[in-house]
């Protein structure tokens, strides 16, 4: 039966082919259109460690009270960042499974070789805990150990591609690079590993960005030379010292920190331990006002430092409603369609077809356009997403790809949707009356 | 034209009727909403940056080696003297930040330093005393920086200004009588700033939209950045001569001293390349928004065609009776003309609510958005019943050439 109506569905198209053409175009332009908005979106939005993001948590501590907000519209938010002290405090005192403190460095690095000039890297200054908890993964060697962290030693971890640039991806494992004048052994070298968003640190990189993450190196070694920061730096006051140093004694907020706590139990406990240190540092005369701490996983962090553009947002929307447009419009033509053989209705109708099969016909029908339209959906959405470059920043255009999730949810999008399309044309022609056909003729 | 019969006519057809008034509505919420969109973007992206773009480039100067204050100063003079030496540059000037680069170095500003709510956040710029006019600022009132005045400043010392040249935006925001000149502020400082010159327009170093509230708000003090990281220099060609200076003169920079970085990727760039980056997302979401109308327009003109042609073909007989009793191929041709018109009409009714719906939607979730003026939404009703009627034009013509004959022959 399905064949059969499926010969029926191709014969009546090619019939009117002006028709036809017209209804494949529009629901291929109007999936195309949202699918292409859809894989940007998703790019920008998705969980970038999605086995992990819900363990994941970024505690957040008022130490500026509701007299120091930067921003004075957002709602008592504490400062997203930290500032050195209870950076370090946290650090000190360990109270999740792992954690690691961390800021952005952009240091030079003098090559071995000596006719390169020196080059600049970006990197982040870290606890070694950072590497296990954020399931880093190596190519050679390995990150430091928690020892490496208290001794305050001159090693590093550098990329896969700084690696290629400087030892041309031989393994330089034991091998000394010249960081900002000074002497670093290398423990490791990264896989590919380059995370976008860019979400252990959204408030120094903003997420995405097209900087490379080159070295890491321990947060105590950089601390102790005195390797400035490169990311933001707020502050709600002029720090008093001046130099590296004055910024660490501040209370300017310039890093970042994050957790793992493996259950629900650690969660709350953590939260509790939290307002806890804040109420310690109260009494100390640190703070005169209420608690006012954040614990936030993962994606609900995402979300509220918006790391997602909002165009975006505004894109997927208005593709959205252009996908609905395109539906509207698929419906009215496939009614006149379908009206239009009121006749060929009231004949088999009349021959004993029940309502039932004048619904598979006219569906199968629809389902035919939209799987047609779907398919010219699927080119479109590839030209699409290889011409978001052309309009978007690259650094989210370039996270935008076709794969096979992308294209089975097209061809799914575009039949159900054509078929949803369908359904009220197909009512009406299942409520044609035969006798009034049959005598008209 | 009688509007009754055509009422009656459509009520034997509702369902595409409604389709077609629908999809008029969907397409007036969608096209007002990304044409003011389209309209916010380019007034964005031609905010002027107050620097004579033409002629200048910046280079993004990173030191090799860990320099002191006194060293990097010293290495800064060295540098700003071999970049006057190259061929076709006019003049250098220092600078932590400058218009347009995408992120701001910016201060909270107050009129008392017990102030808690900030009177503006404005843009911080360090200048030497060719900051003005190597960037080709317009200084309305007072003077410019004296080479005595500016000082050094090393890694996050505090070297407090107490001078400063500020924007026309700047200075009306604070001063809203119009005498900034003399005048004092606080920029998150122990002591007080005078304002000794008002430039007319200094674009901040962000173009993003959270600054809206203080755009153009700037502000200069005559300060050097001597920081072990490095600085900008901003370079003014000669007229005609950018490329050429562009070319030389970080070969210039690299004969003096080699221990320097300069980014391959964004360590030089011409000012049209700035501007270009700094807008790229707002060019981007003004070319996807038009995109998307155009797609939308074609898509509900296309409908129109297809659906009002279906009812042509289908009422070929009514229209050969109206023919042989008398009719015109004018009456017939203003008959569908006006069916459309009411169609569209009606549409519009219900695209104008959908259009306050989604502009108020998107303001609410998206506060970067503003709210629609009411040009826009009275633009986009004229478009689409332009639309409509240039849409139903070519079946309704067609519907007018149906022959009498029509009338004697079975539907």
């Amino acid at each position: 039966m399905l064949g059969y109506y499926l010969d029926l569905a191709i014969r009546s198209l090619k019939r009117s082919p002006g028709l036809t053409v017209l209804m494949i175009l529009i629901v291929g332009f109007g999936v195309a259109a949202s699918m292409t908005s859809y894989s940007v979106f998703r790019a920008v939005s998705g969980d970038p460690i999605p086995w992990k993001s819900s363990r994941l948590f970024v505690p957040q501590i008022d130490i500026w009270g509701p007299k120091g907000r930067l921003d004075q519209t957002n709602n008592n938010e504490p400062p997203d960042a930290m500032d050195y002290t209870d950076a370090v405090a946290l650090m000190k005192q360990h109270r999740a499974h792992y954690q690691s403190a961390m800021y952005r460095v952009s240091p030079s690095v003098v090559p071995p070789d000596p006719s390169m000039h020196p080059i600049n890297v970006g990197g982040h200054a870290v606890y070694s805990e950072f590497f296990p908890m954020l399931d880093v993964p190596f190519k050679y060697g390995s990150a430091w150990n928690a020892d490496s962290d208290t001794q305050r030693a001159a090693v590093v971890v550098i990329s896969g591609k700084l690696n290629q640039k400087l030892f041309a991806g031989a393994n330089s494992v034991g091998k000394t690079l010249n960081i900002d004048g000074k002497d670093y052994r290398v423990l490791g070298v990264l896989d590919n590993w380059n995370p976008k968003p860019v979400y252990y640190d959204v408030v120094n990189t903003g997420g995405f960005t097209t900087e490379q993450e080159d070295v890491f190196l321990p947060f105590t070694r950089a601390i102790d030379v005195g390797m400035p920061n490169d990311g933001n730096t707020n502050c709600s006051e002029i720090p008093k010292g001046s130099g590296f140093v004055g910024l660490q004694q501040s209370s300017c907020v310039w890093i970042s920190y994050m957790a793992e706590l493996d259950d629900k139990a650690a969660e709350s406990s953590y939260k509790d331990y939290l307002d806890g240190y804040f109420q310690e540092q109260k009494a100390a005369g640190r703070f005169s006002w209420p608690v006012n701490n954040r614990l936030r996983d993962l994606p609900a962090w995402l979300e509220s430092e918006h790391v997602a553009p909002s165009d975006t947002k505004v894109s997927l929307v208005v593709a959205l409603g252009l996908l609905i447009v395109c539906l509207v419009n698929t419906a009215g033509l496939l009614l006149a369609k379908f009206l239009r053989r009121s006749s060929e209705i009231g004949v088999r109708r009349a021959l004993g077809a029940p309502r039932l099969a004048i619904y598979a016909q006219f569906l199968i029908e629809a389902g035919t356009v939209g799987l047609t339209g779907g398919v010219l959906g699927l080119l479109l959405t590839w030209i699409g997403v290889l011409g978001v470059g052309w309009v978007l920043p690259k650094e989210i255009a370039s996270l935008a790809h076709v794969d096979v999730s992308l294209l089975a949810l097209t061809l799914v999008v575009a039949v159900v949707a054509t078929m949803l399309a369908g359904l009220y044309p197909t009512f009406r022609a299942s409520r044609v009356q035969p006798a009034l056909q049959l005598k008209s003729n | 034209m009688q509007i009754q019969p055509i009422l009656a006519a459509l009520r034997r057809h509702k369902a595409g009727t409604i389709l077609i008034a629908l999809q008029i509505a969907l397409t007036l919420a969608i096209v007002c909403n990304a044409l003011f969109i389209i309209h916010q973007r380019l007034v964005h992206i031609s905010e002027p940056s107050g620097v004579d773009e033409a002629n200048l480039f910046v280079i993004g100067n990173q030191w090799g080696e860990q320099y002191s204050t006194q060293e990097a100063a010293e290495r800064i003079q060295q540098d700003v003297a071999t970049l006057r030496q190259v061929p076709g540059v006019q003049d250098v000037t220092t600078a932590n930040n400058y218009p347009i680069r995408g992120i701001s170095d910016d201060n909270f500003i107050t009129m008392t330093p017990e102030q808690r709510a900030p009177t503006s956040d404005a843009a911080f710029y360090m200048g030497d005393d060719n900051f003005v006019r190597t960037l080709g600022l317009k200084l309305i009132a007072g003077r410019d920086f004296r080479p005595e005045e500016v000082q050094n400043e090393g890694l996050r010392q505090t070297v407090v200004p107490s001078v400063a040249i500020i924007s026309k935006a700047m200075a009306d925001k604070l001063f809203p009588h119009g005498d900034a000149l003399g005048k004092h502020f606080y920029a998150m400082t122990p002591n007080p700033i005078t304002v000794i010159g008002i430039v007319d327009v200094l674009h901040r170093g962000d173009v993003g939209t959270w600054s809206a509230p203080y755009v153009g708000e700037s502000m200069v003090v005559p300060t050097r950045p001597a920081e072990p990281y490095g600085l900008y220099y901003i370079v003014r060609a000669k007229p005609g001569q950018l490329a050429a200076a562009m070319r030389e003169a970080p070969k210039a920079l690299y004969a003096e001293n080699r221990m320097r970085m300069i980014d391959p990727k964004d360590g030089l760039l011409s000012y049209a390349e700035i501007r270009r980056r700094a807008f790229e997302s707002d060019r981007g979401m003004a070319i996807l928004m038009s995109v998307i109308c155009v797609v939308l327009l074609a898509i509900t003109a296309a409908g129109i065609v297809g659906l009002t042609s279906f009812w042509v073909g289908q009422r070929r007989r009514q229209i050969g009776v109206r023919r042989a009793l008398g009719a015109t191929h004018r009456d017939i041709l203003n008959y569908f003309m006006t069916e459309n018109l009411l169609i569209s009409l009606g549409g519009i009714v219900i695209g104008v609510l959908l259009t306050f719906g989604l502009n108020l939607w998107l303001v609410t979730h998206f506060d970067a958005l503003k709210l629609l003026p009411l040009t826009y939404v009275l633009g986009g009703i004229a478009l689409l019943l332009l639309l409509g009627q240039g849409a139903v034009f070519a079946p309704a013509l067609r519907a007018s050439r149906v022959p009498p004959v029509e009338a004697t022959r079975p539907a």
